[in-house]
């Protein structure tokens, strides 16, 4: 165990020292900033907001689910590229440059030093991502008065959703330079996403190709059908045209969702792991 | 006691590559191995192989009796990488911190000061990697491999960066090490250095040990050289038990003989003719 702190703090130091943390911070201050700008006049404009007669739609639901939705948007991104950069040159990356041989020969032995530089980057990934998710939810609550419907669960499914590019990223490092690495992960991850609008756009279609399509994207990347459950959940109670046009929009919900998905995506996890791990036992330095 | 080393039948096929090919090596506790061979011989490679970097295609490498690349094995070596970085953010007695937790070593700061000290780096114990010539850099990769008093030290390359007095004060080190019952296995391209310091020495050539033995046993006769009143004459192929009757033949013959020396091939001219003659 106490190698593993060592080796995980190493690379969280290294981090550091390229600055990832610096660029991630401001970034995320910067996208809170405007966020509450947007929260501040949106919700300042809701008592102009006047839907058609007979339309019975719940504006503020809508305003903040709208919002808090793209916040869990911008959550994710930012938190997939802060699980990029601090796992994006673990193994061929480190190797290259020649600060990997040095570790590997001691007697820690390979499998916790690849575990060790996972769960350091994943508990930082998901210290961020929680605390990100709360910033932005307190800002839409305080700003609007307008709450999700499930408190918590969204906030684990990001981080478990970010957990899982770190997991798949440091299996891209064993096999791939650096660069070759960051743009798959960002591929796999742009993947994602535009199999979750398949999603919406084929139940808005009910194109039963097209959500058949988001269907396998939704199970090949499970971090993409955690990101939808997160959403789904919190507007979990929204019912009516409310719900309806929710469900309609870009920050709508999951088609692919519940207890199954979480099981496989904790089955991803580990079957990504078992990969890296073998990979990495098995790879010449 | 086991071996520090032990190699036997170790084969390595990269891709269409063959780097090594069936290669037979051993070191004895306490001794010094010079690795000799012109790049691409496959000098790397078995010293990767030794320290579990790379995985062998077919034979066996042994470290203090066990396979190596194991927990064991890894317990009893120091490796300095032929290219290493440490991280730059690092002072020197990080480093060797950072190192004595990974191989669980209880030496301490003490060991830390000894280490520093061996390698003439006592100065420069809280300076930054970033801050250090390549020089330091160099002799910090070695107090690094010796951290936690390893049975086997593998070394690649590790006075290429060295001046002069670094290689010296390497040289001292590994003399002193020898002393103390390590056993090294030093791939070097500066021939007169393993000359000076190594027991044996092995060549490699495209994947194959091509020689081994002493300096001394490697070395071929070269002649025998005589300074007479008439001159300096080379006797070729005369060897030092001719050297008594060569003497005797010039006095008799009424020369005055002002001194005798036995010629044999620096090591440097027996890589040279083994490496030229097996590739020829």
């Amino acid at each position: 165990m106490s190698s593993v702190r060592v080796i995980a703090g190493y690379g969280l130091r290294e981090a550091v020292r390229r600055k990832v943390f610096a660029v991630v911070v401001l970034l995320t201050a910067a996208f809170l900033v405007l966020f509450w700008l947007a929260n501040h006049y949106v919700f300042a404009d809701l008592a102009s907001i006047t839907p058609p007669v007979g339309v019975r739609v719940d504006t503020r639901t809508f305003a903040g689910a709208f919002l808090f939705g793209l916040a869990l948007f911008a959550t994710l991104f930012l938190g997939v590229v802060l699980a990029v950069f601090l796992t994006i040159g673990v193994v061929t990356g480190d190797a290259e440059r020649g600060l990997l041989q040095p570790l590997v020969v001691r007697p820690v032995g390979r499998s916790t030093l690849l575990l060790a530089r996972f769960l350091g980057a994943a508990g930082v990934c998901v210290g961020y991502e929680l605390a990100v998710y709360f910033a932005a939810m307190l800002i839409t609550g305080l700003t609007g008065h307008w709450w999700p419907d499930r408190v918590v669960w969204p906030g684990v499914e990001l981080a478990f959703a970010v957990v899982l590019v770190v997991a798949l990223s440091i299996l891209g490092s064993v096999a791939l330079s650096t660069t070759a690495n960051g743009i798959a992960v960002f591929m796999l991850f742009g993947a994602g996403l535009v199999g979750g609008l398949l999603g919406t756009v084929g139940h808005a279609l009910d194109s039963h190709a097209v959500k058949q399509a988001a269907t396998i994207a939704a199970w090949a990347l499970p971090f993409e059908a955690l990101y939808q459950d997160a959403l789904r959940m919190i507007t979990e109670d929204a019912s009516g045209l409310t719900g309806f046009l929710l469900q309609l929009g870009p920050f709508g919900g999951a088609y692919v969702h519940g207890v199954g998905i979480r099981v496989w995506s904790a089955a991803y996890l580990v079957a990504v792991g078992a990969a890296a791990l073998a990979a990495f036992s098995r790879r010449n330095l | 006691m086991t071996r520090a080393l032990s190699v036997r039948g170790l084969t390595k096929r990269y891709g269409s590559v063959q780097a090594l090919r069936g290669v037979d090596l051993d070191v004895e506790a306490g001794e010094l191995v010079g690795l000799l061979g012109p790049n691409g011989a496959g000098k790397s490679t078995l010293v990767k192989i030794a320290a579990g970097l790379v995985h062998p295609t077919s034979g066996r490498a042994d470290v203090a009796g066990a396979r190596a690349g194991t927990r064991t094995a890894r317990a009893a070596l120091g490796y300095l990488a032929e290219l290493f970085r440490f991280p730059g953010w690092y002072t020197a007695e990080e480093v060797l911190e950072l190192h004595q937790r990974l191989a669980g070593s209880r030496g301490g700061a003490a060991e830390r000061r000894r280490l520093l000290e061996l390698v003439a780096l006592s100065d420069a114990a809280g300076r930054r990697v970033d801050g250090m010539s390549k020089g330091m850099a160099q002799r910090l990769g070695i107090a690094q491999a010796l951290v936690g008093e390893p049975r086997l030290l593998l070394l690649d390359e590790p006075t290429s960066a060295l001046d002069p007095v670094g290689r010296r004060t390497v040289r001292e080190l590994l003399e002193a090490l020898r002393g103390r019952g390590v056993s090294v296995l030093l791939n070097s391209h500066l021939l007169s250095e393993v000359e000076l310091v190594c027991d044996r020495v092995a060549i490699l050539l495209g994947g194959e040990l091509v020689a081994a033995g002493a300096p001394s046993e490697l070395a071929r006769p070269r002649g025998v050289e005589l300074e007479t009143d008439e001159g300096v004459r080379t006797v070729a192929g005369a060897t030092r038990e001719d050297a008594p009757g060569l003497v005797a033949e010039a006095v008799a013959a009424g020369r005055r003989v002002y001194g005798v020396r036995v010629l044999t091939s620096t090591l440097e001219e027996v890589y040279l003719e083994t490496v030229g003659r097996e590739s020829s």
